[in-house]
């Protein structure tokens, strides 16, 4: 049987979204970044939200987010992707909105930005990946590195005293009266994606439905990085990563009504 | 015709607000003008100042050192400002809470007792305006019907009610500035 | 034309922000501009026009805000001084990187650090060389009256819009607090969605069209060659507006036989200055740059040709007299150039800088 024979549309059992443009993708192997990526991509297919929908892109890995999705894309300054999709969204109030932002973007230099992004409640969508060490810049101590947690700046391990503690933003963010969905999730198995891909389809709907910023944790991996294999880094996720950041919801509602503010 | 006056005194006094009043009613009278004030925490409680400028020309620098005209409403404004009149100059200065009185020989003194003026007339807050009314005796670079304009102009609506009351302060103030001769 | 009004500097830029069809404004309070945004807070333009006002978190967040809405194609800006001006650099920078317009206000502060809150006119280099990190210019308009505080926010969209290009308005805490009459504009509508994608489909990251490729606002580029290639085009860009877009004014020039050369507040100081120095027989006049980038090199050079000298006047330690010397030895002339100014927040008086004429041009 020759290979023609096969490729048929009636053999057909997997395709590219049609969102993901045809440029190949700089990420390494075992990468999770690629998986988010294309779970944005279908949910933009399946919403039809193309031309509505503008995405903000971080510094950091996934800097060329703008190169594989086929949407209008921005590309911020470190840390600064909230301020820009704020300037977006409260000029094209009609306009879908999200950022990509990785742990030093969103939890390090950006952390005045989303903060009060989110306590605002601006409408748009965050997808934080966190994978507890700076990718792009070659594996440097992340604020959500784990202590004991070997890095290029933590030769010897995070160690609190020198270095701080591990910041769990996720749960800071849930605390502000503008978020309205605020989940933890992975995508190291088939049935994580799935549940991915649910919450962040809830998240686009909330920042669609004007509910106040929504935002999705993504537990990830940096197997090259984390210096493993990519079965090894998944591996080391569930037992060291989601023992301190443990998937699920944490908010799931609308932001705060003015009206439940006392003022005093 | 240009005209370049300080007004100078305590925070509180009013005087950046009749800068203003000049002024607009300059513009309602169809002059160039500039207000330039002092600003800063000194606007709290300490002395404020505020340059009018009114002129029928194009106004160069909005900041001068000689002035045609000096208001001086504290003993502090009077130590600064005195030397700064323009010979054949004017001064003219409110005596309450002035405790050396003007000395120079070459410039038109005036005084108007504003404070007491104002309580008599049942309001304090309308000092400024009864020295702006004896200001505009002493030098009539606008005319009345500007003033009351230039009140409509700069005061919000919600107290344009009040403007009968700041023209009677001015009027007072016109009729009873005094000359004053230096010895 | 709009009404006649007596209006602070600070207050008509924002009034002439919502004339103009201004988009947006975000920002963050700092002395002496915060009546700009506390005007339009007051205002509601949201309510007459559309427009868009937002206090950001900090002056960071506010220029990445006007980044975000700029690279959709709508007409935004924001407001600050000095030390916060400082804090935007960076977003300045990827702005003018991802060619995208739109107007910054500098109602400029005495340096350096947090300085003081006086006028000051220090950030002469920072506004004029870029300011940001890399190769790049803003368009830099300075207002020398409240009247040019509403006339250059028009000017300013209009120009960041022609060069996709930040522009920048150079003020100093003297014109935004002083009060004169102005001419206000008359109102011109926002651009509709369909405006904006008829005039900036090309570029505006207003969401993907069928009928257009993606566009990504970006300042990034990974390989050298293009990265190159982006720079001669931005150079193209400054060395067009240069040749089209200098402004500047002449007062008592054609029988000078020397030449102040002075900006924004202290070019009033110097008009002043000129009128006692004439009484004084001096034949003195002023040169007045309206715009600092592109600056008007070609009639300095055309007037050191016939001139004795020139002396700039400025709020600073000596900052613009740098671009007046390039111009006058770029026209192959030597003729004495020297500078005097006041720092900290003190402005010159007219009869000072009639004495450092004497003492340093025309004395010496």
């Amino acid at each position: 049987m020759d290979v023609k024979d096969i490729i048929k549309p009636e053999n057909l059992v997997y395709e590219k979204p049609g969102m993901l443009t045809a440029n190949t993708m700089h990420y390494c192997p075992g990468c999770s970044h690629g998986v988010v990526h294309k779970l944005i991509a279908e949910i933009i297919e399946d919403l039809g939200i193309q031309e509505k929908t503008i995405g903000v892109a971080p510094v950091g890995c996934s800097v060329f987010a703008y190169n594989y999705i086929d949407i209008d894309w921005q590309e911020a300054a470190h840390g600064r992707a909230p301020a820009l999709a704020t300037g977006i969204s409260r000029t094209n109030p009609d306009k879908i909105v999200f950022t990509y932002q990785g742990d030093g973007d969103l939890a390090s230099i950006g952390t005045a930005e989303i903060m009060h992004a989110c306590n605002r409640g601006e409408n748009f969508a965050v997808i934080f990946i966190n994978n507890g060490i700076y990718g792009m810049t070659g594996g440097q101590m992340a604020p959500t590195t784990l202590l004991g947690q070997v890095t290029a700046t933590t030769p010897y391990g995070r160690d609190a005293e020198r270095n701080g503690y591990p910041l769990k933003i996720t749960e800071l963010i849930a605390q502000l009266p503008g978020t309205s969905y605020v989940t933890r999730q992975s995508v190291h198995t088939p049935a994580a994606i799935r549940r991915c891909k649910k919450a962040i389809t809830k998240a686009f709907e909330a920042a669609m439905d004007k509910k106040g910023t929504s935002f999705v944790e993504v537990v990830s991996t940096c197997n090259m990085n984390w210096k493993m294999t990519p079965v090894q880094a998944n591996q080391w996720m569930e037992e060291n990563m989601f023992p301190f950041y443990p998937p699920g919801d944490i908010k799931d509602g609308s932001k705060a009504d003015p009206a439940s503010f006392k003022q005093n | 015709m240009t005209e370049e006056l300080i007004i100078a005194g305590f925070g509180g006094q009013g005087v950046l607000s009749m800068g203003k009043i000049l002024a607009y009613s300059g513009v309602m009278a169809g002059q160039e003008v500039t207000w330039f004030p002092s600003y800063g925490p000194e606007m709290r409680g300490g002395t404020a100042n505020v340059t009018v400028i009114l002129s029928d020309k194009r106004i160069s620098s909005p900041i001068i050192n000689e002035f045609d005209t000096a208001i001086i409403l504290n003993q502090q404004s009077m130590d600064k400002f005195e030397k700064m009149v323009k010979p054949g100059g004017t001064l003219l200065y409110d005596p309450n809470g002035i405790t050396r009185n003007p000395e120079r020989t070459d410039i038109n003194l005036f005084k108007i007792d504003g404070t007491k003026i104002a309580a008599d007339l049942g309001n304090v807050k309308i000092f400024n305006m009864v020295v702006l009314g004896a200001y505009l005796k002493a030098k009539p670079v606008v005319n009345i019907d500007s003033v009351e304009k230039g009140l409509q102009q700069s005061l919000p609506a919600r107290h344009h009610k009040l403007i009968p009351l700041n023209l009677a302060a001015v009027q007072k103030g016109y009729e009873l500035l005094e000359s004053v001769t230096t010895l | 034309m709009g009404e006649l009004k007596l209006m602070k500097g600070n207050e008509v830029i924002a009034e002439a922000a919502i004339r103009c069809g201004c988009d947006g404004y975000f920002g963050y309070p700092i002395t002496p501009q915060s009546e700009v945004m506390e005007t339009l807070m007051a205002r509601e333009p949201w309510n007459e026009t559309g427009m868009v006002v937002l206090q950001a978190e900090s002056e960071v967040a506010s220029i990445n805000m006007v980044y975000g809405a700029a690279a959709t194609g709508k007409k935004v800006m924001t407001s600050s001084s000095s030390p916060g001006i400082s804090l935007m650099a960076e977003g300045i920078s990827y702005i003018a990187g991802a060619e995208l317009p739109c107007v910054i206000v500098n109602v400029q502060r005495g340096g350096p650090g947090l300085g003081t809150i006086q006028p000051s006119q220090a950030d002469y280099f920072q506004s004029v060389k870029g300011g940001g990190h890399g190769d790049y210019h803003l368009i830099v308009l300075a207002p020398a009256s409240v009247q040019e505080m509403n006339d250059f926010v028009d000017l300013g969209f209009q120009l960041a819009f022609k060069y996709r290009n930040p522009s920048m308005i150079l003020a100093d805490g003297a014109i935004g607090q002083m009060m004169e009459k102005v001419q206000l504009s008359d109102f011109k509508p926002r651009m509709t969605a369909e405006e904006i994608d008829a005039k900036y489909g090309s570029w505006a990251t207003n969401g993907k069209k069928p009928n257009r490729e993606r566009n990504i606002a970006t300042s990034l580029e990974m390989d050298s060659a293009k990265m190159e290639a982006n720079n001669k085009r931005f150079q193209e860009k400054y060395a067009k507006m240069q040749a089209e877009d200098v402004l500047y004014e002449t007062i008592r020039c054609d029988d000078a036989e020397y030449i102040l050369v002075a900006f924004g507040v202290s070019s009033r100081i110097c008009q002043k200055a000129v009128d006692i120095a004439r009484e004084k027989g001096m034949k003195v006049g002023l040169l007045r740059p309206i715009t600092l980038f592109p600056f008007p090199k070609q009639i300095i050079g055309e007037m050191a040709k016939r001139v004795k000298g020139f002396m700039t006047v400025e709020m600073n330690a000596g900052q613009m007299i740098e671009d007046v010397q390039l111009s006058v030895g770029c026209a192959g002339c030597a003729v004495p150039v020297k500078y005097f100014g006041r720092m900290g927040g003190i402005i010159p008086t007219p009869s000072e800088v009639v004495q450092a004429l004497e003492q340093k041009l025309i004395g010496g």
